[in-house]
């Protein structure tokens, strides 16, 4: 019977391939949610895996918060042209410019909340009736209790004390009009895994994972990347270290970690021996005890 | 240069990438230390890391608790902290370096009845709670009753809190006995009974100094080492096709797919099939998997799988083996647990998800309606209200090609969704 066995990794490809394939068949105008970091990276390659030898059937939508690492956007241009995307881009500097955000102020001012807005207007512009997230359940304790299929109302507003039961692996995509779907095709993945899975399959991914010099200062106990708009306190100073990304968002709340790792494999180690969770170097998670679920329920990632 | 290769090797080699993965469900109610107990099995694998830790003991001191309150890491959700119960099912992972696991995590009052059956959907094993002072009681029986009606495979009952009850043997053995008559009332294959102290951490991680007429494996062995693999269905071959693959490109013109997974049993590239509910027979060119070509695939695999004829086929049909096909009708016997706060009622009707297919059904008659407390069937109900188990005749506007539940949780299984509000209002399974 040893033919038969699947690993753990396996048998999670598998499921997130057909959460995939529950996406296209059930929805008319689906879009996957890009962000160039390492959960939406995989999940683009298990849905050209999907659907191979035929093209991915939706779009990627990219939000842009004008607060990128150059490294993503090359990345992101690099993989569009290589595997014949869509690519659609969703501006939050826009978003300010047409007065439909205010930029927040201060130090800790981040354009992470305002990416909420941005999303939900180039939901409605493009009338797509779902939007695949790389999100997982054990990066924070409001996304665990997410499901597969996340039920979203016409303004795009999550209710976690009613959501739907989601039983055996069949998913309810049905909705009224004006409402949508956000699903989450890696839900069971851990951090590790998605490691594991990228080494397995030889992914690319973008150099920032990696070690590098980089000019960076201190804040709130971690290392933030130096950029023109970030705001320096003045006891703060800037200092060239050797970091890598741990998870990629907006410079502005990502935090980089002291590392001098430069293969997979060392990044495999690093997790391994980790004591920290990947959005402990997320600065927006830190705002409040539930700002996740806040953050969702008005319609985040 | 030595250096970076042996890490090379121990990143691959380190047992991550051959690892099973084994899904359990717990159910348990307030103090009963099921909360104690993940937070052991978490906290013993590394699983906590330390700003969670240090987020839910910055939590339970600003809730003015004395001690830190594991119940914190998995009530995820502002209303389960404030009013320190779990309302919802939550996702929990950890690993070790035999397997993957992940906990389904559901509240266990009566109240809640559909989320248990939401995370015993998916389980491979359930992590029955008993408190040791308390011994068999209803909601034991509960607990017991849903994991036969999802057909667990394996139920591993924790005798827990054996530390305030001096570690006394008679006590887990009454209990033990006193589950096994249940046991015998229900559709139960394998159960497993462990003495524990989750606080104190007795056989969890670790064998008791303090148990030492227990000579079974502790709670960890068991979950590392029982036997999953052949829990699932190996012999009928069934592939709900998902989606129709037609790349319409220059180097593949004429490739026509059926993307899907294999629900259960194999495939094998020349298989003689047949797709239901046509009949058309054919046989399989090709099993792919991206660039890869495969010659077998089998359960839970997702491929996509070509044909040698060029028949009609799309999302919905189910391919097969052809000398082993499901049952085909319109009228379907099912066990339902109701989901919604509006009743199931005779002669309503939904909407129907059934593997890839969509259908719509009537309700024909109710055969009876289970009180889960004592098992009894009530014959005179009419209908089924939120959190209700029953037994019911369903006739469906197309056939359904279907097993049992008992023998295929896959194709056996269904949901009723509400055809004004699209919300999930039914679990069903085949009988």
């Amino acid at each position: 019977m040893k033919k038969y066995n699947i690993t753990h990794i396996r048998e999670l490809e598998s499921e997130s391939i057909y959460v995939l394939r529950e996406v296209a068949a059930q929805f008319e105008r689906p879009a996957l949610l890009f962000s160039g970091g390492k959960d939406s990276i995989v999940m683009y390659y298990l849905a050209r895996k999907a659907f191979w030898p035929a093209k991915v059937p939706f779009p990627l939508v990219h939000i842009d918060t004008g607060h990128n690492f150059e490294e993503t956007i090359v990345f992101r241009d690099e993989l569009v042209e290589k595997t014949g995307a869509t690519l659609i881009v969703g501006s939050v500097q826009e978003s300010i410019d047409t007065g439909r955000v205010a930029e927040e102020k201060g130090y800790s001012a981040s354009r992470n909340l305002l990416q909420t807005t941005t999303l939900l207007d180039t939901i409605e512009k493009h009338k797509f009736d779902c939007a695949l997230g790389g999100g997982r359940r054990d990066e924070e304790k409001a996304r665990a209790k997410e499901r597969f299929f996340s039920h979203r109302d016409e303004f795009g507003q999550w209710d976690p004390k009613n959501q739907r039961p989601e039983l055996w692996n069949i998913f309810n995509g049905k909705k009224h009009v004006g409402e949508h779907f956000r699903v989450f095709p890696l839900s069971n993945w851990t951090e590790m895994d998605v490691w594991q899975y990228i080494l397995l399959e030889n992914v690319d991914i973008p150099s920032l994972y990696f070690t590098h010099k980089r000019e960076v200062f201190f804040r709130d106990n971690q290392w933030l990347a130096a950029a023109p708009f970030m705001k320096l306190k003045p006891t703060e100073k800037i200092e060239v270290r050797e970091v890598r990304c741990r998870t990629i968002g907006d410079i502005s709340c990502t935090g980089m970690a002291l590392s001098t790792a430069n293969s997979l494999e060392d990044i495999i180690l690093e997790v391994a021996a980790s004591r920290v969770t990947e959005r402990g170097s997320r600065a927006d998670d830190k705002r409040s005890e539930s700002a996740m679920e806040d953050r969702k329920k008005e319609g985040y990632f | 240069m030595s250096d970076i290769n042996t890490q090379n090797i121990s990143a691959k080699d380190s047992g991550y990438l051959d690892m099973e993965l084994l899904r359990f469900t717990t159910a348990g109610s307030v103090d009963d230390g099921k909360s104690t107990l993940i937070g052991r099995l978490l906290y013993d694998s590394k699983a906590i890391f330390e700003d969670q830790m240090e987020a839910i003991e910055a939590a339970s001191t600003r809730r003015g608790e004395e001690y830190v309150n594991l119940a914190l890491l998995t009530d995820g959700l502002k209303a389960e902290r404030e009013q320190g119960i779990t309302i919802d099912v939550a996702y929990r992972y950890f690993a070790t370096p035999k397997r993957k696991f992940i906990i389904a995590d559901t509240p266990g009052h009566i109240q809640y009845t559909r989320n248990m059956v939401t995370g015993a959907s998916t389980a491979n094993l359930a992590l029955i709670l008993v408190d040791a002072r308390n011994g068999v009681l209803e909601q034991t029986i509960r607990h017991a009753f849903i994991a036969s009606l999802l057909q667990i495979p394996h139920i591993v009952v924790c005798v827990n809190k054996m530390d305030l009850m001096n570690y006394d043997e008679k006590v887990f053995d009454k209990i033990q006995k006193d589950f096994v008559a249940l046991a015998a009332k229900l559709s139960v294959q394998d159960v497993r009974f462990v003495p524990i102290s989750a606080l104190k951490g007795d056989n969890v991680v670790n064998r008791s100094d303090n148990m030492l007429w227990y000579q079974g494996p502790t709670l960890m062995y068991l979950l590392e080492n029982i036997h999953i693999s052949s829990d699932r269905n190996m012999i009928d071959a069934r592939f709900p096709v998902q989606y129709v693959i037609r790349p319409m490109s220059d180097k593949y013109h004429d490739y026509r797919g059926y993307a899907g997974r294999v629900e259960s049993g194999a495939f094998n590239v020349g298989d003689e099939i047949t797709v239901m509910p046509s009949g058309f027979t054919s046989k399989i060119k090709t099993i792919d998997s991206m660039e890869e070509s495969l010659t077998l695939a089998h359960t839970p695999q997702s491929v996509t799988i070509t044909l040698e004829d060029d028949i009609d086929i799309s999302r919905g049909d189910m391919i097969v083996r052809r000398n082993n096909v499901p049952e085909v009708s319109q009228d379907v016997d099912i066990r339902i647990c109701w989901l919604s706060e509006t009743p199931m009622r005779i002669g309503g009707k939904y909407m129907v998800k059934h593997t890839t297919n969509d259908v719509r059904c009537l309700i024909k008659e109710m055969v009876y309606k289970i009180d889960i407390n004592s098992l009894d069937r009530d014959k005179t109900a009419t209908e089924l209200k939120l959190n209700e188990i029953g037994r019911v005749k369903i006739r469906t506007t197309k056939p359904l090609y279907f097993d049992p539940y008992r023998t295929n949780r896959s194709t056996g299984s269904l949901i009723l969704i509400d055809e004004g509000t699209n919300n999930t209002v039914g679990a069903a399974m085949i009988v």
